[in-house]
C-alpha cells in the first residue's frame, strides 16, 4: 500500500528556500537478512526560522534522519539539501548545521567555556571574536558564573544548557536537537522547554527538534512531522495535526481518540455524508486527494463530545455508560456501543458542578460540528 | 527467670570457614621473603644469621660497583627506549583496532600483537638468540640494537591493553560532537582523542618501562658478552658467593617497581571514568 | 533510484578506507612483532631440521636427528636405541612440577581471591594492591628471596635452629621441592588475580538462596561457589601451568645444575651442550604443550558458556 508522502510545500521553488529539503531518502542498514530498513523513501521541507519537530516511537527513523541532516551518516539512496546546496555527502565538519546531543557529548577535559569556544576554534576564527562570542552564549543560557568549571562539576540542567549554548555560538543555518530534555525532571524539562521556544525566537536559527512525547511537540513545535517504521505520515502544525488526523497511527499517538466504522453515502468534491455504525448520519470534510469508496474509519476526539441524559434519537451515537472517571480538571466518561466497542468522553470540570450521570445509565453523544476526521484508510 | 538472650553474631553470609585465616597467612608469606631481603639489605653484617646493626654499606658499595653501574645505566637506558617505543607502536595499533568494524584479518592482528603473552619466555629467547645470531653474522651488526628491538616486541602488547581498555571507553559520541563543531578528522584526534585517551598512553608506558626494566630470560639469551643488565648481572652474581649488595639493588628495583604499580593505580583511579 | 548503486558504493568505500587506515595504523607494531617476536620462531622450527654445528650454531644440511634425540639415545658405541633417559625425566619433572604448582597455588589463592572479594568496597582496592604489587617486582628478585628464605643458612633454618626445633639444617634448597615452593611463590598473583576477577562477579542473593534452602557453609562452597567461579578456576590454572611449564630462572636458581626443568635443558644446548637443533626441537615442543593447554582452555571456556543458564 504505497502511501504519497506528505511534502508540505507542493512548489519546487519553495524547496530551494528550505532550510532543508530531503527529497526521497532511504537508509538502509546491514546487508542480506540482517537488512534494516530505517527511512522509507522520506521526503520533507522545513522552513528557515522554523521550530519544527519531528516526532514518533522510537525506532521510526526521526533520529537515524537527523543523523543523515547532521552528517554522520550518508543516505543510501536520495538527496538532502540546505538552502537550495546538495550536502548529502558532505562531512558533518563542513556543513552549517550543528547538533545538541541526547547525552550532551560535552568534552570532559574541557571547561564550560572552551567547550563552547570549541566550534569557533575550528572554524578559526579571531581570538577577540571568539572571546565576545563566548560571553554572549553564556549570558544567553544565563551560565556565566560557571564558565570556568570543568563539565563533570555541573549539573544536568547545566550541561544541557552549556551543550545548547556550545552548539549555537558558531551561529549555524540549522540547530539539530536530538531528544535533549529527555534525561531533565519533569519541572526542569518544562522550564528548558519555554527557554528553547525563546531561543528560537530571539536567534531567529531553524530548529529542528526530535522528540517521541508527543505534548512536548505540540506545546513547543511550529510544525510537526509525524514518523512511524521510517516513513513520515504526515507534515502539519500543531492543531492542524491534533484535529485533522490522516492516518490511524498519527490519529492514536496524538492525545486519545475514538475510532468509528462508517459507510460512505454520498460524496460531493471533498464533502461527504457518512452513517456511522449506530445509523445516524454525519457531515464531514474528507481529507484532501482521498477516494471514498464504501466504508471508512472516522477519529473524533474525546472532549468534542457531549454527553446527553436521555437516550433516544438526540445524540450522534447510543450506549451504556459504565465508567465515570473523576480527575479533578475533568471527567472521562466510558460509555459501551451498541457493537461492544467502547467510547471516551471528555468533559471539564465547572466548580458548581455535580455529576450528571449513573453508571449503567443509557446515553447520548452528541457531536460538536465539524469535529469527525475520516482517516485516509 | 530471666530469659537470657543468646549473643551470637548475625549469620554472616560470605564467611568461610579458615579462608581468612589462609588468606592473611597468603599475604604475609608474600610479603615475607621480600621483607626478609629488604631488611638484610640494611645488615651491617653479611649473613642473614646475624644482625650486626643497622648499616648502608651494602648500598654505598653497590653504588660504587662499576658493574652495577654499567648494568643499572644500561637497564635504565634500554627500558626506557622499549617503553617509548613500544608504547608509540602500541597506541597506534589500538588505534587501528578499537572500535572498528570487524574486518578480515582483524583476529589475525589480535593473536600477533598478545603473541608474546602466550609464548613461553624461553621460545621466545631461544627464537631472537637464532634469529640475531644469523643477521650477526651476516652483516656484523652488534650493539644495542638487537636488545632494544626485542625488548620493544614484547613490551607492545603490554603497552597496548591499557591503550586499548582507554579507548574502547571512550564517548564514542565525543568525537561526533567535534566534528559536528567542524573539527576535521585530524584536528578532533589531536584536541579531543588523544588529550582523553592520554592517562591509558601513560600507564602503558610505565608498564612497559617495569616490564623492560624486569626481563631476564630474553635479555639473558639475547646480549652479547659484556651488555649486562641490572636482571642478567644478578643471575650471574647467584652463581658465585652471594653478597649482600644483591640485597641492596633487588630493595631498590622493589621500590621502582612498587613505586610505579603505585601511580598506576592512583592515574587509573584519577581517569578511570 | 539511480542514485542508489552509486551511493551504495561511496558507503562501503568509506568502510574500505577505514580498513585501510586500520592495517596502516597497525602495521608497524606488527613488523616490530613479525621481526622480534613471531618471525624468529619459524626460524627456530627451521633449526630443528638442521645438523648442529662444531662450536655451536647450525649447519645447513637437513637432519631429523634433533626430533630424534629429545625421547631416544642412540648410544654412540654400540648404536643401541633407547629412551633418552634425562630427557624425559626433566619432561616429566616440568609437567609434575607445573601441575603441583597449579594445584598448590589455586588450593592457596582460592580463598586469597575469596577474602578480597568479600571485603568491603573501600578496603578492596588496598587489598587488590598488595596482591598486585608482588607481582610486579622482579622475578628474579622473587626468586633470590624465596633462595634465602630455604637455604641452609637461610631464614626457615636459621629460625627452626634458633628456636631449637631441629639440630642441623633441613636441606631444602636443590630439590624439586625448592623449585614448586619458588614456582608457587612466583606465580601466586596469577592465580589470585582471575579468580578475584571471577569471585567479584559473583551474586550472592544465590549463595543466601542456597543457605535458604538449608545448605551447610560445606555444601554451598562445593555447590554454589566453585561451579559459579569455574571461568576464574579455569583462567588462573592456564595462567600458573603455561610460564611454569616454560619457567627458566626459578629452577635455575633454586634447582642448582642437577634438577632441570625444560627451560634449563633448552638453555643448555645453546650453551654447553653445543646442540643448537635439538634445544630448536625441545623449544618446538615446549610450544606444542603449551599450545595444547591454550587450546583445552579454550574448548572449556567456550563448552562453558554455552551450557551457562
Amino acid at each position: 500500500m504505497a502511501k504519497k508522502p506528505e511534502i508540505a510545500q507542493e512548489a519546487s521553488e519553495k524547496s530551494l528556500e528550505a532550510a532543508i529539503y530531503a527529497e526521497r531518502v532511504t537508509k538502509v542498514f546491514g546487508v542480506g537478512k540482517d537488512k534494516v530498513l530505517a527511512l522509507d523513501d522520506v521526503s520533507v521541507a522545513i522552513q528557515k526560522n522554523e521550530f519544527f519537530t519531528l516526532l514518533g516511537p522510537s525506532g521510526c527513523g526521526k533520529t537515524t534522519l537527523l543523523r543523515l541532516i547532521a552528517g554522520f551518516d550518508h543516505p543510501t539512496a536520495g538527496v538532502i539539501m540546505l538552502h537550495g546546496r546538495d550536502i548529502s555527502h558532505l562531512p558533518p565538519y563542513r556543513r552549517s548545521i550543528n547538533t545538541v546531543f541526547q547525552s550532551y557529548a560535552l568534552f570532559p577535559h574541557m571547561t564550560v567555556a572552551q567547550n563552547i569556544s570549541f566550534g569557533l576554534e575550528m572554524l578559526g576564527k579571531p581570538k577577540s571574536h571568539v572571546k565576545a562570542t563566548v560571553s554572549e552564549m553564556l549570558a544567553l543560557v544565563k551560565m556565566e558564573e560557571l564558565r570556568n568549571r570543568y563539565t563533570d562539576q555541573i549539573s544536568g540542567g547545566q550541561q544541557q544548557r552549556v551543550a545548547l549554548a556550545r552548539a549555537l555560538a558558531p551561529k549555524p543555518e540549522v540547530l539539530l536537537l536530538d531528544e535533549p530534555l529527555a534525561a531533565l525532571d519533569y519541572k526542569l524539562r518544562k522550564e528548558m522547554q519555554i527557554e528553547l521556544k525563546r531561543l528560537q525566537h530571539e536567534t531567529g536559527i531553524t530548529f529542528i527538534f526530535v522528540t517521541h512525547d508527543q505534548e512536548e511537540a505540540l506545546t513547543m513545535s511550529d510544525r510537526i512531522a509525524v514518523m512511524d517504521a521510517g516513513r513520515i505520515l504526515q507534515v502539519g502544525t500543531p492543531r492542524q495535526i491534533y484535529n485533522h488526523p490522516l492516518e490511524r497511527f498519527v490519529a492514536d499517538f496524538i492525545g486519545s481518540t475514538n475510532f468509528l466504522s462508517a459507510d460512505v453515502l454520498s460524496a460531493a468534491g471533498r464533502n461527504a455524508r457518512l452513517k456511522l455504525s449506530s445509523g445516524k448520519e454525519v457531515r464531514v470534510e474528507l481529507p484532501e486527494d482521498m477516494v471514498p469508496n464504501g466504508s471508512v474509519t472516522a477519529v473524533i476526539r474525546p472532549e468534542y463530545s457531549l454527553l446527553i441524559a436521555e437516550s433516544g434519537g438526540e445524540g450522534d451515537l447510543q450506549g451504556v455508560l459504565e465508567n465515570i472517571v473523576y480527575f479533578g480538571t475533568d471527567t472521562l466518561y466510558h460509555i459501551r456501543l451498541p457493537d461492544e466497542t467502547m467510547f471516551v468522553s471528555r468533559r471539564q470540570n465547572q466548580l458548581e458542578d455535580t455529576e450528571a450521570f449513573r453508571v449503567g445509565q443509557p446515553v447520548s453523544i452528541a457531536f460538536k460540528p465539524n469535529s469527525v476526521q475520516v482517516l485516509r484508510d | 527467670m530471666i530469659a537470657t538472650t543468646n549473643m551470637q553474631k548475625p549469620f554472616s553470609l560470605k564467611k568461610q570457614p579458615g579462608f581468612g585465616i589462609i588468606a592473611i597467612l597468603c599475604f604475609v608469606m608474600l610479603y615475607a621473603p621480600i621483607a626478609t631481603l629488604v631488611i638484610y639489605s640494611f645488615n651491617a653484617g653479611r649473613y642473614i644469621s646475624i644482625w650486626e646493626g643497622f648499616s648502608l654499606q651494602w648500598y654505598v658499595s653497590a653504588w660504587h660497583n662499576e658493574a652495577v653501574q654499567d648494568a643499572a645505566v644500561r637497564s635504565l637506558v634500554l627500558a626506557l627506549q622499549a617503553s617509548i617505543y613500544s608504547t608509540i607502536l602500541a597506541t597506534m595499533a589500538a588505534l587501528g583496532t578499537t572500535r572498528t568494524r570487524p574486518f578480515p584479518g582483524l583476529t589475525a592482528i589480535y593473536v600477533m600483537i598478545n603473541q608474546p603473552l602466550m609464548v613461553p619466555e624461553i621460545v621466545t629467547a631461544v627464537a631472537l638468540l637464532t634469529l640475531f645470531a644469523m643477521i650477526k653474522a651476516a652483516t656484523g651488526i652488534q650493539g644495542m640494537i638487537y636488545l632494544v628491538s626485542a625488548h620493544t616486541a614484547f613490551c607492545i602488547p603490554f603497552a597496548y591493553l591499557p591503550i586499548r581498555a582507554r579507548l574502547e571507553g571512550m564517548n564514542l559520541m565525543l568525537e561526533t560532537a567535534a566534528a559536528d563543531l567542524y573539527a576535521t578528522p585530524w584536528k578532533t584526534f589531536w584536541r579531543i582523542t588523544l588529550p582523553l585517551l592520554w592517562p591509558g598512553i601513560i600507564a602503558g608506558a610505565m608498564l612497559a618501562f617495569v616490564i623492560s626494566l624486569d626481563d631476564v630470560v630474553i635479555t639473558e639469551f639475547v646480549k652479547s658478552s659484556g651488555q649486562e643488565t641490572l636482571p642478567t648481572y644478578m643471575l650471574g652474581q647467584l652463581r658465585r658467593v652471594v653478597s649482600p649488595e644483591i640485597n641492596a639493588i633487588s630493595t631498590v628495583l622493589v621500590g621502582l617497581s612498587i613505586s610505579v604499580v603505585g601511580l598506576f593505580f592512583v592515574v587509573d583511579k584519577k581517569f578511570g571514568k | 533510484m539511480e542514485n542508489t548503486a552509486a551511493v551504495s558504493n561511496l558507503v562501503e568505500d568509506a568502510q574500505r578506507e577505514r580498513t585501510r587506515k586500520s592495517w596502516l595504523l597497525s602495521t608497524p607494531a606488527l613488523l616490530v612483532l613479525a621481526f622480534a617476536a613471531s618471525g624468529p620462531l619459524l626460524i627456530v622450527l627451521v633449526y630443528s631440521f638442521l645438523s648442529s654445528g662444531e662450536y655451536g650454531g647450525v649447519v645447513w644440511k637437513f637432519s631429523t636427528d634433533a626430533w630424534f634425540n629429545v625421547v631416544f639415545h642412540r648410544d654412540i658405541f654400540d648404536g643401541t636405541m633407547a629412551l633418552a633417559d634425562a630427557h624425559l625425566i626433566i619432561l616429566w619433572r616440568s609437567i609434575k612440577l607445573s601441575f603441583f604448582t597449579t594445584a598448590t597455588t589455586l588450593i592457596i589463592g582460592f580463598p586469597t581471591a575469596y577474602f578480597i572479594a568479600t571485603r568491603p568496597r573501600k578496603t578492596r582496592n588496598i587489598w587488590l594492591l598488595l596482591i598486585t604489587i608482588p607481582f610486579w617486582t622482579n622475578l628474579l628478585i622473587r626468586t633470590f628471596a624465596i633462595l634465602e628464605v630455604i637455604r641452609n643458612e637461610g631464614l626457615i633454618n636459621i629460625g627452626l635452629q634458633r628456636f631449637g626445633v631441629i639440630d642441623g639444617p633441613i636441606q631444602m634448597l636443590y630439590t624439586d621441592f625448592a623449585i614448586m615452593v619458588g614456582m608457587t611463590y612466583v606465580y601466586l598473583p596469577l592465580m589470585v588475580l582471575p579468580l578475584y576477577a571471577s569471585m567479584e562477579r559473583l551474586d550472592f542473593n544465590l549463595v543466601e538462596a542456597a543457605y535458604d534452602l538449608y545448605a551447610s557453609r560445606n555444601k554451598v562452597l562445593h555447590r554454589v561457589i566453585i561451579p559459579l567461579v569455574k571461568p576464574g578456576i579455569i583462567a588462573g590454572s592456564i595462567l600458573v601451568f603455561i610460564p611454569s611449564l616454560g619457567a627458566f630462572v626459578t629452577p635455575r636458581v633454586l634447582g642448582g645444575g642437577k634438577k632441570m626443568m625444560l627451560g634449563n635443558l633448552i638453555e643448555l644446548q645453546f650453551g654447553a651442550g653445543r646442540n643448537w637443533p635439538l634445544g630448536a626441537a625441545l623449544s618446538i615442543t615446549l610450544l606444542g604443550i603449551v599450545m595444547i593447554a591454550l587450546l583445552i582452555y579454550v574448548r572449556t571456556t567456550q563448552s562453558n558458556s554455552g551450557s551457562r543458564l
